[in-house]
């Protein structure tokens, strides 16, 4: 796994926690940092390729660790940002 | 990139019907979508302070319940209470939010929440019922909003 700079736990939240949350923690992020999201919603994988590309921020990897999806995603600031 | 729209126009007041119009506003809302929610007739009870949303199979066929019950019975009293009980240990142990976490997360990403003065004082409700940040307007007003939004939904 490549690096990160913040982890956000999102097991056990289902839709739409696990966007909500990322996407707070990732505004409070600057740009260029990487969040490193654990979630355990199977709807998560599409969710999060989907929040990427409607908000410009980069999922640089998506995968699975333990059973459980990790995602990486990198904050990139752009005009969707509120 | 130019910001989209969504309007949401709230009009009923069940435990089931409470959760879209919040779950698709904080998701929007989330992916950068300027929000705004009308609320009307009984989607007025979604902006009390104290929610006490009820749910029932009565009158739903749809709704999945864990073995069949006879409609006679599903309308005895205390069904309705206790419906309502299940169906909310339920979303509680599938890890879904509740609604005063999705309401508040919406307050928290600017959704605009208006309340229709017409139907306010139609059911007399009390606006020191309701939470905090709430606009009053009515449905011309939000039209301004609604005519340019890219998705407006009535729920």
């Amino acid at each position: 796994m490549a690096n990160y700079d913040q982890v956000l736990d999102a097991s056990g939240f289902n839709c739409p926690l696990p966007i909500l949350r990322a996407k707070k923690a990732l505004t409070a992020m600057e740009s260029g940092k990487v969040l490193r999201i654990i979630a355990t919603d199977p709807g998560s994988v599409k969710d999060f390729e989907s929040f990427a590309k409607q908000t410009g921020n980069q999922l640089l990897e998506s995968g699975e660790e333990d059973g459980k999806f990790v995602f990486l995603i990198k904050r990139v600031f752009c005009q969707a940002d509120r | 990139m130019s910001q989209k729209k969504l309007a949401i126009i709230a009009t009923k007041g069940t435990l089931d019907w409470a959760y879209p119009p919040f779950i698709l506003a904080s998701t929007a809302a989330a992916l950068g979508y300027d929000v705004q929610i009308f609320f009307t007739f009984y989607g007025l009870k979604l902006l009390e302070k104290n929610l006490d949303l009820q749910v029932s199979s009565l009158g739903n066929p749809g709704m999945p319940m864990p073995m069949p019950v006879p409609v006679l019975i599903q309308a005895l009293p205390g069904m309705q209470r206790m419906m309502t009980m299940m169906m909310k240990k339920k979303m509680k142990s599938k890890g879904v939010a509740s609604l005063e976490e999705l309401r508040a997360l919406c307050v928290e990403a600017e959704v605009k929440m208006i309340a229709c003065q017409m139907t306010v004082d139609l059911f007399e409700f009390n606006p020191k019922d309701f939470i905090d940040g709430i606009e009053f307007g009515g449905a011309a007003t939000f039209f301004e909003f609604a005519g340019e939004s890219d998705v407006c939904l009535y729920i």
